[in-house]
């Protein structure tokens, strides 16, 4: 055990000091492309305009920026990085209404350090980790082309601030559409005029964890096959001890000894999806996933809850939302309304809280990672990078350990929650009680 | 604040939303399938087995004692057998010595008269041969007297045997 944690310690100081140098060497480059478009920036911000704050995608690791680098760290992304070192494409898929299909791999792009692609591939660029496509006429909309940067500037549309950015080719400036999102452009992004289907890095561990977990449990399940009527053991134990408490902590308290069995399987894969997704994104040095901290796939666990939900909703569970029996007539569509909001707002929270938590743990922990080239100035001292690592690594262990508690409880809390909401919907009152009430 | 924004996490994209719906899907249907069903179906059946067993357990302690106290029924009835057959036995060991007794006093009863009949017959028969001794002991005694006396008269001779027919008369 003791000589365990001195390897996860020497592990951490190693990935730190890899980390540490590669960013050293990154901001040499980044520097002189600050002082190639610095004139550019002054001059816009002492106009006083701010159309022409143009930035290179790099300059902002000049001086390292740790919100930054956080959310960087916590994106999807389109390729798979193994500890800055291996990085391995994946496959691009790409619709347009006016253009139809495209299937390449990201390695098209030819991405450096933060994801910026130094090419475009059949009219899409990679910027921060994003696909953009460019429409503008112009722009080679087949094969490979030659990006040599990145500028953004603020416009204001519509009466609104928005960052528009550019790709630069053959010394020009072409403009990137919006990234393709689900909100329609009202967090900012703008509606654009493609849909990514890639199979992100996201996309691939939310694979991986479930064909994982998929070998685990079927293995389990067969050992019961196999080791009839005898104590279990391995793989089998531990499993039966999560799945036992999720059937008895879980699923009967809430919904109850008689139809616990149809929900089951339901509540059993979003507790283990969750859990196997939250314990592989602490994993370090793995890709660092952040599949449960997305809002995207929060969302996509949110809303099939609601539907299950919603579509085994009985009488009485419609009666308490549109007409509350045993409270007076007035207060009946008050309470309709707000029965009809907690509707929304119930799947809602479950995906903003597991995003949230989660992602908060990314951050927090990219956050004491950082302190280094905080305290090392961004790699100009030594010393106090040194100081930096000395803090950052029992801040670092101290979040992990915490971390892994998340996991176990925001998985637990979205099961137990999911499961308090089948159970309401699908109960059945048999409150005698009531009925005289409702003829008032 | 726009550039943080405009990452990923923040902003539910399309692609990763029908990927991890599809994902989770086929997740939930393999799952269902082949771990779920059967892992809750061979869990269920165990625990039904060792609430069986341990009913059966509770089912054999049960009849453990009912045997037991059964036994002890036998046990206390045998006892009680066996005290009614000893006093069975001592009554009847009482009528007997009765009826001994009493037989044995009829008995003796018999054998006391016997004897006295005996006892009476022999008497009979001693006074009978006393009688007679003492006939032939008076009738020498006179034999004696009277050769002495009737050397001489012959009146007492006559006299005397007309005694001694009497004599044979009797």
């Amino acid at each position: 055990m003791k000589y365990k944690v001195s390897y996860i310690i020497l592990f951490i100081l190693s990935f730190n000091f890899v980390v540490f140098s590669q960013e050293q060497k990154l901001e040499s480059d980044s520097i002189e492309k600050v002082q190639a478009t610095s004139h550019e920036s002054t001059y816009g911000h002492a106009d006083g305009t701010h159309d022409a704050a143009a930035h290179d995608g790099h300059d902002a690791h000049a001086k390292y920026d740790p919100a930054a680098t956080a959310i960087h760290h916590i994106s999807d992304a389109n390729v798979y990085t193994i500890l800055d070192f291996v990085t391995i494409p994946l496959p691009m898929i790409l619709y347009a209404p006016d253009k139809g299909w495209d299937f390449f791999s990201s390695s098209k792009f030819h991405s450096g350090h933060h994801e910026d692609g130094h090419s475009a591939y059949n009219g899409y660029v990679l910027h921060h980790g994003s696909v953009h496509r460019v429409t503008d006429a112009g722009f080679p909309t087949q094969g490979e082309a030659e990006i040599s940067g990145f500028t953004h500037k603020t416009e204001t549309i519509e009466g609104k601030d928005k960052d528009i950015f550019y790709a630069i080719h053959n010394g020009k400036e072409y403009r990137l559409d919006a990234r393709s999102t689900l909100d329609g452009g009202v967090l900012g992004g703008g509606i654009t005029s493609f849909y990514d289907f890639s199979l992100t890095k996201n996309v691939v561990s939310m694979i991986l964890v479930s064909l994982f977990l998929i070998y685990v449990f079927s293995s389990a399940a067969k050992a019961y096959a196999n080791n009839k009527d005898k104590a279990p053991k391995g793989m089998q134990n531990v499993v039966e001890t999560i799945f036992t408490f999720i059937r008895d902590e879980v699923a009967i308290p809430f919904i109850g000894k008689d139809k616990y069995k149809k929900f089951l399987p339901l509540l059993m894969s979003i507790f283990f999806f969750i859990l196997g997704l939250n314990l592989f994104g602490q994993i370090p040095f793995l890709g660092g996933i952040n599949a449960t901290g997305n809002l995207a796939v929060t969302m996509t666990l949110a809303l099939i809850v609601f539907f299950v939900v919603n579509f085994n909703g009985k009488k009485d569970y419609w009666q308490h939302i549109f007409w509350m029996p045993n409270v007076p007539v007035f207060v009946k569509p008050l309470l309709a309304a707000v029965e009809i909001m907690g509707l929304f707002i119930k799947p809602l929270t479950l995906m903003l809280r597991l995003a949230g938590n989660i992602s908060a743990g990314h951050i927090a922990i990219l956050s004491f990672v950082g302190l280094i080239f905080i305290f090392g100035d961004s790699g100009a001292s030594t010393g106090g990078g040194v100081i930096g690592t000395a803090l950052a690594i029992p801040l670092t262990l101290f979040m992990m350990c915490i971390e892994i508690i998340v996991a176990f409880v925001q998985s637990f809390v979205f099961t137990i929650l999911t499961a308090s909401y089948i159970g309401a919907a699908i109960e059945e009152h048999h409150h005698a009680d009531h009925h005289p009430a409702e003829h008032h | 604040m726009f550039t943080l924004l405009s990452f990923t996490p923040f902003q539910p994209t399309p692609g990763l939303a029908f990927w991890s719906l599809v994902i989770f899907l086929i997740f939930l249907y393999l799952m269902k399938k082949y771990a779920v069903g059967p892992i809750t179906e061979a869990l269920s059946n165990r625990e039904t087995e060792i609430a069986n067993a341990l009913d059966q357990a509770k089912r054999a302690r049960e009849e453990m004692s009912n045997l037991k106290s059964e036994n002890e029924k036998l046990l206390a009835q045998a006892r009680e057998e066996r005290s009614k057959m000893l006093q069975e036995a001592k009554d009847i060991k009482g009528q007997i010595i009765a009826e001994a007794k009493e037989k044995a006093k009829e008995e003796a009863n018999k054998i006391v008269s016997n004897a006295m009949t005996d006892i009476e017959n022999q008497k009979k028969i001693a006074i009978t041969e006393v009688k007679n001794e003492l006939g032939a002991l008076a009738i020498s005694i006179a034999e004696k007297v009277i050769k002495k006396e009737l050397k001489g008269n012959a009146e007492q001779e006559a006299f005397v045997n007309t005694l001694v027919k009497d004599i044979h008369l009797n």
